[in-house]
């Protein structure tokens, strides 16, 4: 009977449980809030764009050419030298930055010289694009005379954005656990034969997912290309896929976005808004596409 | 190939008065030293191990059982800051100044405390290798992948779906493919470092079985948790102790009452503390 009495005292809420459950729900909400609190910027600023970019917002906005000084017409050539710089910018800094990420990880010893390096890629990573856009100047347009064009500016954005692949690519190959490497080892494996075989294949979801999200890096940033390669206005074709030599100056959304909006006079206000959607829609469509991509490999992912 | 199929040669010779029964030494350790950023670890100790016999290594934690096998196969050198002193001998050539580091770890077989199946499919665990080492005839790999799998008792479970993951199989299974990929580059050492804690005790037993076959074709040396384990299977023990040989003896002395030393005694008894 007594024990009867203890069980049921025991299972009952005493004065501490709820003061526990309680602070359990004030936490539970106050992070949940802040949580949703991310979401409001980004509609907020999804739904302002688009709703003042409406009127001008249409097909043939994003395939034609601007025209009457920006104040008609598309954004075209913005767009395909957008994707000229940062194709050509990935395509040098991609190879370079997952080549060294895989020494850095696999193959360098604790040293003070790696660590020199290591040092370095983190110093990088921190400049600032002013900073990037000034050195794009002066090593690429007047060192290596390549002059203001489209291959200096794609440089300057590769140098921007290397030591984040680097950083990206050495997260997503630490990621591969070590015991795996050891098993290969241990069997007779050299290190190259241990990384094409298991170290690669588990970890190229990670290291493409780095570098698609520096895509969208490069897409926005304006300093770098103001200084090298990217001008107010260059004619093109309307619809035209290659209007842009390596060593012509080309035009790009971020600084077509720019100058609309402060150095046009009496343009239509849409078509400042439709111009800074269409950078964000790219950049959004750059990372859903990272996401999935991760995703899609993720479900292949091994182990 | 010819080595691994020599028997012990058990021939009895006169030696400062006493009678030492010479045996075909396959590993020879001396003076051995190893410090992990200038923390020493191993403090000197030295052992042979004799061809065709299951040598056992028991310590508790953190007394350099592990560390010691991976000197064996120079596998320690991926380890940064680490530094070896003294001689380690295998088939009378000294792994230090060995050429070919990749013959070594060939010539060792080692299977690590937890079962690492490589991401890789059953088959191509197994074929890695051989195929490391420049093996590509398909028959060939076909052979030396069933052999193995038929060695590490695990064929009869997998044969049907060798081309699934080696990570979709349980964990005993991993053990035992584990097991697998150490005898598929032919070893003439095989090291099993813990092997049975992540596995059940019926697999263990199978397992044992097969060391106990295995033993007429290679030698093995079992770094075991399981003091039983030692006294069942081997045929010496060696006791370590924070990086010290404590003492290093038949299992007859070892597992017996009065052992050399009385730690050995206390440490199998679960008395140590």
């Amino acid at each position: 009977m007594e024990q009867m009495q203890t069980a049921v005292t025991r299972f009952t809420k005493t004065p501490f449980v709820k003061k526990k459950e309680f602070n359990q729900q004030v936490a539970r909400w106050s992070f949940f809030t802040m949580a949703i609190l991310m979401i409001i910027p980004l509609m907020a600023i999804i739904g302002y764009l688009v709703y003042h970019a409406a009127p001008s917002l249409n097909l043939d906005f994003l395939l034609d050419v601007p025209k009457r000084g920006m104040r008609e017409g598309g954004i075209w050539s913005a767009l395909i030298g957008t994707i000229y710089l940062v194709f050509i910018s990935l395509a040098v800094a991609a190879p370079i930055g997952i080549l060294a990420a895989i020494y850095l990880n696999e193959y360098a010893k604790d040293n003070w010289f790696n660590r020199i390096i290591n040092l370095a890629v983190i110093n990088l990573a921190g400049v600032p694009s002013i900073v990037h856009a000034l050195f794009g100047l002066g090593a690429f347009v007047y060192a290596a005379q390549l002059g203001y064009s489209v291959l200096s500016a794609s440089l300057t954005l590769a140098i921007m954005t290397l030591p984040v692949i680097i950083a990206s690519t050495r997260e997503a190959l630490s990621s591969v656990p070590v015991s795996f490497r050891e098993a290969c080892w241990n069997v007779g494996a050299t290190r190259w034969q241990t990384i094409r075989a298991v170290v690669l294949p588990n970890s190229i979801s990670g290291i493409l997912t780095g570098v698609i999200l520096q895509v969208s890096r490069a897409a926005g940033e304006t300093a770098p290309i103001m200084f090298t390669g990217a001008v107010f206005y260059k004619a093109v074709k309307r619809g035209d896929f290659f209007p842009y030599e390596l060593t012509d100056q080309c035009m790009a959304l971020s600084m077509h976005l720019y100058t609309v909006t402060t150095q046009v006079p009496n343009i239509k206000e849409s078509v400042s808004y439709a111009t800074a959607v269409v950078l964000l829609g790219v950049v959004l469509l750059v990372n859903a596409s990272a996401i999935s991509l991760r995703v899609w490999m993720r479900n292949r992912k091994k182990w | 190939m010819q080595a691994r199929f020599r028997y012990v040669c058990g021939c009895v010779t006169e030696r400062n008065g006493n009678r030492v029964e010479r045996k075909d030494v396959t590993i020879t350790v001396k003076d051995l030293y190893l410090s992990y950023n200038a923390k020493e670890v191993i403090h000197g100790i030295s052992f042979e191990i004799y061809r065709n016999e299951i040598f056992s290594i028991i310590g508790p934690a953190q007394s350099g059982k592990t560390s010691l096998l991976r000197c064996l196969n120079r596998t320690i050198e991926f380890t940064s800051g680490t530094s070896v002193r003294g001689t380690v001998m295998v088939d009378g050539q000294n792994v230090r100044t060995m050429k070919n580091v990749f013959d070594l770890r060939r010539k060792i077989g080692m299977v690590a405390p937890l079962p690492v199946g490589l991401p890789i499919s059953i088959y191509d665990n197994v074929a890695f290798a051989p195929r490391c080492s420049g093996l590509t005839n398909k028959s060939d790999l076909d052979g030396i992948v069933e052999k193995c799998l038929r060695q590490a008792a695990l064929w009869d479970e997998v044969k049907d779906r060798l081309h699934s993951l080696g990570t979709a199989i349980s964990g005993g299974q991993q053990q035992r493919l584990t097991i697998a990929r150490a005898l598929s580059h032919q070893p003439d050492i095989l090291c099993l470092d813990e092997f049975s804690i992540a596995i059940d005790p019926v697999t263990t037993m199978r397992i044992e079985d097969v060391l106990i076959e295995l033993k007429n074709e290679m030698t093995i040396i079992l770094v075991t948790n399981l003091t039983h384990q030692a006294k069942r299977l081997g045929s010496r023990t060696m006791f370590l102790y924070n990086g010290n040989l404590i003492e290093l003896d038949t299992n007859e002395v070892i597992f017996s009452e009065k052992p050399g030393k009385i730690e050995t005694y206390d440490y199998i008894n679960g008395l140590f503390g």
